[in-house]
């Protein structure tokens, strides 16, 4: 099986081809061998895993196994998970327990799955490169000089060096769909509220939607149907119905009308991503999608209204990081005050606190107004442009990224050089779309990711599309030669 | 235009308002008023560094200035008739105090301990 996918894998336990206790196995020991490279993992939690396999191997030998049971995967540490720390990728969060487990965990733990560890990430998920971790940078698979992308980074790069078939992960502005067009691995990020975010840390709550990073857009269809769904407990989760997601993938193409976002191929996007990306569309097109160019003219102003709304969101939700009821704590505070300012001074990296103080600014008193309402009023202009698209068209396509994954180091020292990473994912945040990455070729060796967005709720429509093009091409299926060598023939 | 930074008033009147986004570049004054704000010690070294970098995203920030959007709403919710849902007001969840404050820097007797804030 040269295949890792969650699909194969969960038809090889199904066919007693391996136990999940083996399966886990070989994962715990490809995540040990590549954690000197990569630094995908934050903790590894092998004890548990093996006791989930065990338990998973049960439920196939009774008979009450489903689709998800007994297959190993990776949590992004933003998600709480009871017993196991969840750091954020902060030295805020560095020894934080979380009493409880997110939503997903619970889903996907109770379909069986097996968490084998948690994922690097940008600290609190505020990145694009997955360099501000606390504990340290992830290399991408591909080429480990160069960044895997972020803020889910971790997550990507497991799923692309087959650490794992699929790794959980959270859209802020691109932090699903960016690392995995750098990793060349599929990623989506659901409607606003699709996926509860119970238990998922908050950084800019108008925008965080959970999803996950997988191989192919069929794993990510399986995955999808065990997260989605209503949960009480998050104030934003949508009480609608959630469809079959798998057997939308059969969804005919013929008539699919597919939008190309005139603003994405212009000045900026790289000539080696446009012409996959490009290439891409035509094999929509042979497959029976009609295409037409749609401008959405507010579009660009994605960036700068992204930089108000998520810094202002982020301070006020970071505001609870104050070094009494958990996470760092200063030692030998001299009052209260000195004891709020250097434990969070001490907890949190440049990013953080540059996006703190950038949030703190815009909602200070004399200019709410001239920054928070208005980025939500251009937030109205972008939102209406893409409602106006999806009168037209059934799907918008473009670029995930303007480059490939750039060298580490490369644009740690301007904040706006990273910022522009997100140039076209961060629109489908501001709307509240679902939107993913597909792997759609390569450029000097490294992965090109194409994106489709959707109207809202349209993950099926996405999904089918997607896997409809998988089945055209074996891009998703390329593995990074030094990490990508066969994940279940060691089981 | 003044940035109404002091930390002792914040309860006072409605704060002044803005149609017009601030200049571009801050002051080392305007950096400590808004660290001091958020709770964050700041280093002086720290200061020229942040100087430079909001200044630099506040300008990206400012093309939003050149937009007309006379008339549009704000946008709070990315999906359309969203209401706020309530519940009984009910427990719903136990207690749960020794395992939340396993995660505490400092606890005493089922409190959480700071330093004295009455002399």
């Amino acid at each position: 099986m040269t295949a890792p996918t969650l699909a194969a894998l969960s038809a090889g336990l199904k066919a007693r081809q391996y136990s999940s206790v083996e399966l886990t196995r070989a994962a715990l020991a490809r995540v040990e061998r590549s954690q000197p490279q990569l630094n995908a993992l934050v903790t590894v939690t092998a004890e548990s895993a093996l006791a989930a396999a065990a338990a998973a191997d049960q439920r196939i030998a009774a008979g009450t196994a489903g689709p998800l049971t007994g297959v190993p995967m990776i949590h992004k540490d933003i998600f709480c998970t009871a017993g196991v720390r969840t750091t954020c990728g902060s030295r805020m969060l560095s020894n934080f327990v979380s009493p409880y487990d997110a939503h997903i965990v619970t889903l996907l733990a109770d379909a069986g799955m097996v968490m084998v560890g948690k994922a690097n990430m940008d600290e609190f998920a505020m990145g694009s490169s997955n360099e501000t971790s606390y504990f340290g940078p992830v290399s991408n698979p591909w080429d480990t000089a160069r960044v895997p992308g972020g803020s889910s980074g971790g997550s990507a790069a497991a799923v692309a060096a087959r650490l794992a078939p699929l790794a959980t992960a959270s859209d802020t502005g691109g932090s699903i769909r960016q690392p995995a067009a750098l990793c060349g691995v599929t990623g989506i990020k659901p409607t606003y509220g699709r996926v509860s975010r119970y238990g998922m840390i908050a950084f800019a709550s108008s925008l965080d939607q959970a999803g996950v990073i997988t191989v192919s857009a069929e794993d990510a269809a399986m995955t999808l149907q065990a997260m989605a769904g209503f949960d009480r407990r998050d104030s934003t989760s949508i009480d609608a119905p959630v469809p079959d997601y798998v057997a939308e993938l059969q969804q005919p193409l013929a008539g699919l009308r597919i939008g190309i976002l005139k603003e994405f191929f212009g000045e900026g996007l790289s000539a080696a991503i446009e012409g996959p990306v490009r290439e891409a569309l035509a094999t929509w097109q042979r497959l029976g999608a009609t295409v037409r160019e749609v401008s959405l003219p507010s579009l660009p102003l994605s960036v700068p209204t992204y930089y108000v709304v998520a810094p202002a969101e982020a301070s006020s939700n970071l505001a609870r990081f104050d070094g009494v009821r958990f996470g760092h704590r200063c030692d030998k505070p001299r009052d209260l005050m000195d004891l709020y300012k250097r434990s969070r001074a001490e907890g949190f990296g440049a990013e953080v606190k540059r996006r703190i103080m950038t949030g703190t600014y815009v909602l200070s008193a004399g200019y709410y107004d001239a920054y928070y309402l208005k980025a939500q009023r251009v937030r109205s202009l972008i939102s209406d442009d893409f409602r106006r698209a999806f009168t037209e068209v059934d799907l918008l396509l473009g670029p995930t990224t303007p480059t490939t994954a750039f060298g580490l180091g490369d644009k740690t020292s301007d904040p706006i050089t990273m910022y522009l990473n997100d140039i076209y994912t961060i629109g489908a945040n501001m709307a509240g779309l679902p939107a993913m990455s597909l792997p759609c070729g390569f450029a000097d060796g490294l992965p090109v990711g194409v994106q489709l967005i959707g109207p809202h709720f349209a993950e099926g429509r996405l999904l089918a599309a997607a896997h409809a093009y998988q089945r055209e091409t074996d891009w998703h299926l390329r593995a990074p030669p030094a990490f990508g060598a066969d994940f279940a023939g060691e089981a | 235009m003044t940035v109404f930074l002091g930390a002792k008033s914040s309860k006072a009147a409605r704060p002044p308002t803005s149609t017009r986004a601030a200049t571009m570049s801050l002051s080392s004054k305007q950096i400590e008023g808004i660290a001091h704000l958020a709770r964050l010690e700041l280093d002086a070294a720290e200061i020229p560094r942040y100087v430079d970098s909001l200044s630099s995203i506040l300008g990206l920030v400012s093309e939003l200035e050149r937009v007309n959007t006379d008339g549009i709403a704000p946008m709070a919710h990315p999906l359309e008739g969203q209401v706020q849902r309530l519940r009984a007001d009910v427990v719903s969840s136990p207690n749960l105090r020794d395992l939340l404050q396993a995660n505490a820097p400092q606890v005493d007797a089922g409190l959480y301990v700071v330093p004295k804030v009455i002399e």
